[in-house]
């Protein structure tokens, strides 16, 4: 009955893991090692004297027959085990953490140890082999469970208040037992030292008051909990925060727990204390919607399509962020400042409104703050606004000087820097999460556990989740017995010249549509329509919109002829597909704007063209996926229900809709120099996007039938947001900064040769300016205008990557040698077992069973 | 009214906070589920359902509760019993919901949910929750048996829920055998005929999705 404990105080002599955190998800966790139970229960049995100690020389003697059996004996053999063999089984740790919640309690036990232990002092190095702690507390069922949950519980007790609040907190909470046990679990760590005398008389009481009190005491006890108390009084009108620690400092804590003074304590509250906190609960509840936008709708798309729908959407809503990103500063530093302090108006007269212009983007719109060609090359200073004949109001004098080509450059690069640094934070991050070694094997496994969606709460999208997992578990078993076959010779040859002719068909198709949009971007040069004409200027922007929307459905109809064994794989070369006509298209347009319209439109603005032409073609895109929308989906599903009379209505096509909001976006990256209202035209056009998607896909579509691996999905999805769609807009406008000479006559950069200039003139005049910020154009000649940073800069971040794959190599090689040791130690666990099966044979044979 | 006691005290709330992986905002709304009728179309005015979408559902739960329980933290130690549970609407279409049920009950039957059982379970298929945690209780969700390991009866049940109720929506018997034999040929590591928690969590582990398809969202 005394033995558990020496055990128990063993368990932290073991270092078990070297740096890792001590979660299951580590393989080493996953190990049973069982030569420690081989010695323990051999030493138990030495010490305690059980029968097993008669039977185990016995059991011990004929090895050999043992290690014969062992072989052919597996575990399907295990229904065969006499019931006291299955009873040890039954109890053994690796079976009861499962269930029992003492040996919850002993595991979470020693992951409190091993934290304490790692916070207060580094590990040392690894013992190889190491037990799973719990197993220690296994005692062969010998005593009652509940002393040993008893003892277990007043360890763990223990444990946890040597941690600091935050740790406890922390602990306690992902701890798998029940509210109630953790309260009181957190009752006794905090209050055990203090006042274990009130503790016990408390448990006889009527719960609710006592809860109140103890809940009063912990208030007392730190100022955490006051001030997460406090928030909840009186929070009606302070934004609520998670953390308690940003609102007001603890008062002087109250009187430990004294009858009397509670009552004193509490009756200020209780009058105001409901009302209040009824207000705060409703304010709260309509306040979530506030914090959450489309929380409702969101879950309601998640109920009725599940995680694979539901990741457009929440892409969509990645990308409006990112959109709010780029207009904030935007808006702040260049289109508010300009439009607070308007250049002189332009000499011609102000073209009329005609509701065209929504469309083209040009005449009215033209000059106002939408475009490039509106902004000022100057200072702008605000007295000498209203005093335009003097030459009395001195620039140097007066206020901050707001050099406006200035603001406009660093504002832009800024908003594009942090663009970068958030879109690559979210993938490295989504990578994180949806890149798990050794993912690959064990598919039946993952797709039995891990497949069913809890979200979905519609009993149709039940039934077809059901459908959907049964076809998809169908599948996997046929895939496996058909790999075992061999396909035949002439039948791959087959295959492979229907790839390859795809593949033709699918380039050839995207180059004649590239061939088209070039040509017909030749003739559009040739013959200049003028800004009044604002239909013609419209003809491009069609013609790429018209290629964009009847090229996929090419696509998908040659698809249909290729017959890929995974539909993952499909998936992908689809979006290969559309993502080389997309982007192949952008780039001969891209070489258009930049090669062949500055070149013909000397005299003119340039700049405010492309950002038209971007502006045309977000919204032409914007019709078209309306277009889309309203005949791919609904009368689609309407001719399939009423001529086919199908049942099923037409899948919703995620990678294709999702390309479509890359393709947007890349759109707002590439013109947000020339328009810097340009997000904001996308944000908008993200909004109603959303609702008529939704609605769409309520009234139209179904969820695909294809499993679809939703976090890989959505991780491919970034990294091409990422990789052709950002860098692509980054180096064009690269290009154009650097490069390109602005136009002369209109545009904050209409003196210099490039807009690159304005950074230099500003550096120059730096140095004239004085010593006291010559280190900046030091900066400036040594880290940006001289090569060698930027090839320092590459060389580390390929040092990194080069870095992070051997590691991800080495977790490899020590999963597979971790893999390795469990199967040995599952066969000693079969050894074992069978060893044990035989000694209670023996037992049965020659005595009554004392069990 | 007697709902001046019903809502919860703020210490209360606090408390919970601290234990669960809920936020404020989520606790008051499974109270609302459960407990206040200040939502309930006779109560009070103040709520309509343009601010809390989505109760329109779960006032009709409210009403479940005989009047008596409403008011005082009584309320909390109310049981609700297993039927009215099934019946909420984020769980009605779950094929897993009187596993989900059974797990999180503490009553002696395992029967009936309390106030706290159910945040205990909105807690773990919360979006914050652990995979650490989401895992155990996905364990013993699909431990049917209760006996701390998933054999193959626990698995043929599991495949069974997973493909639907129907008998001809089911695998056949070859089919299920071969789909058991394959998991425990990729899951059962120490081989031992059946896969505990241990092995249980590391196959999760291999499987990003699972964080997001074990959520309920509230």
């Amino acid at each position: 009955m005394a033995q558990p404990l020496p055990f128990v105080l063993n368990v932290p002599e073991i270092p078990e893991d070297h740096d890792r955190e001590p979660s299951p998800y580590d393989e080493s966790e996953v190990h049973d090692s069982f030569h420690q139970l081989i010695q323990e229960q051999s030493q138990c049995v030495a010490e305690e004297g059980l029968e097993l100690r008669q039977r185990g020389l016995g059991a011990a003697a004929p090895g050999t027959s043992g290690s014969g059996r062992q072989a052919l004996v597996g575990p399907e053999d295990a229904a065969a085990y006499s019931t006291a063999t299955l009873r040890i089984l039954a109890s053994m740790p690796s079976r009861t953490i499962g269930r029992s919640r003492g040996a919850i309690i002993s595991q979470y036990y020693n992951r409190t140890v091993r934290l304490r232990r790692r916070v207060s002092r580094p590990q040392l190095g690894g013992v190889g082999r190491s037990a799973r702690p719990s197993l220690r507390l296994y005692d062969l069922e010998l005593d009652p469970a509940a002393l040993e949950e008893e003892e277990k519980r007043s360890l763990l007790v223990k444990e946890l208040q040597s941690l600091t609040v935050a740790q406890r907190g922390h602990m306690l909470k992902g701890m798998p037992l029940g509210l109630a046990e953790k309260r009181s679990l957190r009752e006794e760590s905090r209050t055990l030292t203090g006042k274990p005398r009130e503790r016990r008389g408390r448990r006889g009481l009527f719960p609710c008051c006592g809860w109140l009190r103890d809940t009063c005491v912990l208030v007392g006890a730190s100022g955490l909990g006051w001030a997460q108390g406090r928030q909840v009084g009186g929070g009606a009108l302070v934004p609520s925060c998670p953390l308690g620690g940003l609102s007001p400092p603890p008062p002087p804590p109250p009187p430990p727990a004294q009858p009397g003074s509670w009552g004193l304590t509490l009756l200020p509250f209780s009058p105001w204390c409901p009302q209040a906190l009824h207000g705060l609960g409703l304010w709260l509840l309509a306040g979530l919607h506030g914090l959450k936008p489309w929380r409702y709708a969101l879950k309601r798309i998640g109920g009725q399509f599940g995680s694979s729908v539901l990741s457009y959407f929440l892409f969509l809503k990645t990308l409006l962020a990112f959109n709010a990103l780029l207009l904030l500063p935007l808006l702040a530093f260049v289109v508010g400042v300009q439009a607070a302090f308007p250049p002189p108006a332009s000499p011609g007269p102000v073209p009329a409104f005609t509701g065209l212009e929504l469309l083209t983007g040009g005449g009215r719109l033209t000059h106002t703050v939408m475009y490039y060609g509106y902004y000022s090359n100057s200072t702008l200073n605000p007295p000498c606004v209203p005093a335009p004949d003097g030459g009395q109001c001195g620039r140097e004098t007066d206020g901050l000087p707001y050099n406006m080509p200035l603001a406009y450059l660093f504002t832009v690069g800024g908003a594009f820097f942090i663009t970068c640094i958030t879109l690559v934070y979210s993938m490295s991050h989504s990578f994180g999460e949806s890149y798990r070694v050794g993912s690959t094997s064990g598919v039946h496994a993952i797709t039995v556990f891990c497949s069913w969606d809890h979200k979905v709460t519609q009993r149709r999208a039940s039934r077809l989740q059901h459908d959907n997992i049964r076809t998809h578990l169908k599948e996997l078993l046929a895939e496996g017995q058909l790999r075992q076959g061999p396909r035949s010779v002439c039948g791959r040859l087959r295959q492979v010249a229907v790839l390859g002719l795809v593949w033709l068909l699918c380039l050839a198709i995207t180059l004649g549509c590239t061939v088209a949009v070039y040509a017909f971007s030749e003739l559009m040069i040739q013959s200049p329509v003028s800004a009044e004409q604002g239909g013609a200027l419209l003809a491009l922007p069609v013609v790429v919109c018209l290629l964009n929307l009847g090229a996929p459905y090419l696509y998908r109809g040659l698809a249909a002829l290729e017959r890929h064994d995974s539909p993952v794989l499909q998936v992908y070369v689809a979006v290969c597909r559309n993502l080389i006509l997309k982007m192949v298209i952008l780039g001969i347009l891209c070489y258009h704007w930049l090669g062949r319209r500055v070149g013909a439109l000397r005299d003119q603005c340039w700049e405010n063209f492309v950002g038209q032409e971007l502006y045309r073609l977000m919204v032409l895109d914007f019709i078209f996926i309306l277009l889309d929308t309203l005949f791919g989906e609904l009368v689609w599903r309407l001719i399939s229900e009423r001529k086919l009379k199908r049942k099923e209505k037409p899948e919703f096509d995620i990678a294709g809709n999702v390309l479509e909001l890359i393709y947007g976006q890349t759109l707002t990256w590439l013109g947000v120099l020339f328009a810097p209202l340009l997000p904001a035209v996308q944000i908008i056009k993200l909004v109603f996007l959303f609702y008529i998607k939704k609605t769409s896909l309520m009234a139209n579509c179904q969820a695909p039938r294809r499993p679809w691996l939703a976090s890989h999905m959505s991780t491919v999805f970034i990294s091409l947001l990422c990789f052709p769609s950002f860098l692509g807009a980054a180096v064009f406008l690269c290009y154009a900064v650097w490069q390109v000479k602005p136009s002369s006559t209109c545009g904050p950069f209409r003196t210099l040769d490039t807009m690159y200039e304005a950074g230099k003139v500003w550096v120059r005049r730096l140095e004239k300016a004085g010593p006291r910020v010559s280190w900046l154009p030091w900066v400036h000649r040594y880290l940006v205008e001289n090569t060698f940073p930027v090839y320092l800069v590459s060389a580390l971040l390929l040092a990194v990557i080069y870095l992070n794959i051997q590691v991800v190599k080495g977790q490899r090689k020590v999963i597979c040698l971790l893999r390795e040791q469990i199967s040995n130690e599952g066969e000693d666990k079969i050894f074992l077992i069978n060893k044990l099966h035989s000694v209670y044979e023996k037992k049965e044979r020659s005595s009554p069973p004392v069990f | 009214m007697g709902g001046s006691g019903s809502r919860l005290s703020k210490e209360l709330l606090a408390e919970y906070q601290d234990l669960t992986f809920l936020t404020k905002q989520e606790i008051l709304l499974a109270n609302c589920w459960l407990l206040l009728h200040p939502l309930h179309p006779s109560g009070s005015s103040r709520a309509s359902p343009s601010t809390v979408p989505g109760t329109q559902a779960h006032r009709r739960f409210c009403e479940l509760l005989p009047q008596e329980h409403r008011s005082t933290e009584e309320s909390l130690h109310t049981r609700v019993s297993l039927e009215q549970i099934l019946s909420l609407p984020e769980l009605k279409a779950n094929p897993f919901k009187e596993r989900i049920c059974r797990v999180f009950s503490t009553s002696p039957a395992r029967d009936s949910l309390s106030f706290e059982d159910f945040l205990d379970l909105l807690s773990v298929f919360s979006d914050t929750a652990t995979p650490d945690l989401k895992s155990h209780y996905a364990f013993r969700i699909f431990d049917f048996d209760d006996d701390g390991t998933l054999n193959r009866e626990d698995l043929s049940q599991l495949v069974n829920c997973l493909t639907g109720p129907g008998e001809d929506t089911q695998l056949s018997a070859s089919e299920m055998k071969q789909l058991i034999d394959n998991i425990l040929e990729e899951s059962d590591i120490d081989r031992d005929g059946t896969i505990n928690l241990s092995e249980f969590q590391h196959v999760i582990s291999r499987s990003p999705d699972f964080a997001s398809s074990f959520k309920i969202v509230l």
